[in-house]
């Protein structure tokens, strides 16, 4: 528990030094014979939003996966605050997951439990000196922040699916994390819920200052809320750059992937 | 996984890397690829096992969680196995009175029903229920929050899931079966004496003296108690086939039916060998 405790202080002391908040360092995962990521580099800094785009099975959300600890990588590094998560005990992973909010593709809401309880649940479980009114205060807080302050007793399959993406984004907020993983946050989404949604982003985006990594196919979304955009094809980085750059990138996948998104 | 499987049904063995492919039957292969399965099984369970006690076994406790299950599968069963044990408190008395008459042993009737029931009657009919309604209950919704991700949010919480889902709901089944199994015994023995009073003029008092006679906690506390390790065999299969499930729905359906048909059969299997390793040590 000591270390666990001692942990977060590590992470800001890396923080200091001026080390990304997330660097990906030539990371290979394959699954049976097939590879899925190939050896890919990357870094996001604090403040920043990176879009990763790609194919389905292109292994975005893979990627996402092997950054909180999910799942863990053939070779390579992910590293947080410039430690790389490989080495570490469950505690210590567990500390760096505390400073991860993670948005899942479908929310994944814990279905026997009411809208207000999915957001109390990281809290509940990591509320330090935190006083039961308090934890119900900062449940309303956040549940305000995404615009769901109405639907504290609901559950997760009466509300919809742009509903329960809002939910789910106050969770991954729930313990003030300073990196923000989103996959396909606007999947399955009307186009006016979709815009919500990405509003949403830029708000919590420029109200936290997070380091943000957004997995999506949705080219709009990407070119909303990312400063930045990597490609992904056959497990590689085909491109990256801002969205500007990626329009007057010439290969071919580029312009194809970008035609038809 | 998949390519020991492929290199298995090709005839190659991957105990045996290397090994050249092997002329044998097709059902000499499927044998040997059932036999892998089999040993592949029992290794996961070792290792889900031990994780659990490891997480288990270190603080921060889920006593919230843990109470909740107690009640789930505490008191939630109490009813059905009240229900199962007093109907075959009721059938046992009836039948036992045919052939305890036929034999001459009619006084023994009393003390073979209290024996029968505490014993072996009660605490298998109350596993087989409890592993029915339980193991399903655990395996289904273990699934169904492993294939919606549910699980990996518990995780990506920083919550262990081993501890919060799997532990408590392995130790509440191991607490509640002995207590399970106490109801169902008396719901048996007081339907036992309420079918046989329904025939021959005997008081409850008369019964409960005549059926106790001569007996000491070696006869009933270790039957009892064994049926803990049927509690421990039905919450570990039923986490265990759930947190393991891919697939959506199908793979749901699979979990929870798994989960009671392999927990029924081990709570037997276990059963022999506790009454074998009961009649050694509690003569």
């Amino acid at each position: 528990m000591a270390t666990t405790e001692q942990f977060p202080t590590e992470l800001q002391a890396h923080e200091a030094d001026g080390s990304p908040a997330v660097a990906i360092e030539d990371l290979c995962k394959s699954f049976g014979t097939q590879a899925v990521l190939n050896g890919i580099s990357f870094a996001v800094s604090r403040g920043e939003t990176l879009a990763v785009l790609g194919r389905s099975g292109s292994g975005k959300s893979v990627l996402l996966r092997l950054i909180i600890g999910l799942q863990t990588p053939d070779s390579g590094a992910v590293r947080i605050h410039g430690e790389d998560i490989a080495g570490l005990s469950l505690d210590q992973l567990n500390a760096i997951r505390k400073k991860i909010g993670f948005l899942f593709q479908h929310a994944a809401l814990y279905d026997s439990l009411t809208v207000e309880q999915n957001v109390a649940f990281p809290l509940l479980h990591h509320r330090g000196e935190m006083s039961d009114s308090e934890l119900g205060d900062r449940v309303k807080q956040l549940l305000a922040e995404v615009g769901m302050e109405g639907h504290l007793e609901k559950m997760p399959s009466e509300i919809s699916g742009g509903m329960q993406k809002r939910v789910g984004l106050a969770r991954a907020l729930a313990l003030e994390p300073d990196i923000l993983l989103l996959d396909e946050p606007t999947a399955g989404l009307d186009p006016i819920s979709s815009a919500e949604i990405d509003d949403l982003v830029l708000k919590l985006q420029a109200e936290h200052q997070m380091a943000s990594i957004v997995v999506t196919h949705d080219l709009h979304s990407a070119k909303t809320v990312a400063d930045r955009l990597i490609l992904l094809n056959q497990g590689n980085v085909t491109a990256e750059g801002t969205f500007q750059e990626l329009q007057s990138n010439n290969d071919e996948f580029v312009r194809e992937f970008l035609k038809h998104s | 996984m998949s390519d020991r499987k492929l290199l298995a049904v090709g005839g190659l063995s991957p105990l045996f890397p290397g090994q050249p492919l092997s002329l044998s039957s097709p059902e000499r292969t499927a044998s040997k690829w059932v036999g892998t399965e089999f040993l592949e099984w029992f290794g996961e369970l070792g290792i889900f096992f031990w994780r659990v006690v490891r997480a288990g076994a270190t603080p921060p406790f889920e006593f919230r969680e843990l109470f909740r299950q107690l009640d789930e599968i505490g008191s939630k069963s109490l009813p059905l196995v009240a229900l199962a044990g007093a109907a075959i408190g009721v059938v046992l008395s009836l039948e036992s009175v045919q052939s305890m008459t036929r034999f001459g042993a009619k006084s023994l009737l009393p003390a073979a029903l209290v024996y029968s029931v505490v014993h072996e009657i009660g605490p298998i009919t109350t596993a087989l229920v409890v592993s029915g309604r339980v193991g399903a209950g655990i395996g289904a919704e273990l699934a169904s929050m492993k294939v919606t991700e549910q699980i990996d949010a518990i995780e990506a919480s920083a919550v262990n899931p081993y501890r919060l889902l799997a532990a408590t709901r392995i130790v509440a089944c191991t607490l509640m079966l002995p207590l399970l199994t106490l109801a169902a015994d008396a719901c048996g023995l007081l339907m036992g004496w309420v079918a046989l009073a329904s025939s021959e003029p005997l008081s409850f008092h008369q019964f409960i003296t005549s059926g106790f006679k001569g007996a000491d906690f070696n006869d009933f506390l270790p039957p009892t108690f064994k049926t803990a390790v049927f509690g421990l065999i039905i919450g570990l299969v039923a986490c265990f086939q759930g947190m393991r499930t891919r697939g959506g729905a199908e793979g749901v359906g699979r979990a929870a039916t798994s989960s009671v048909v392999l927990s029924s059969l081990f709570v037997i299997l276990a059963d022999v060998v506790l009454v074998k390793f009961i009649i050694i040590f509690f003569p």
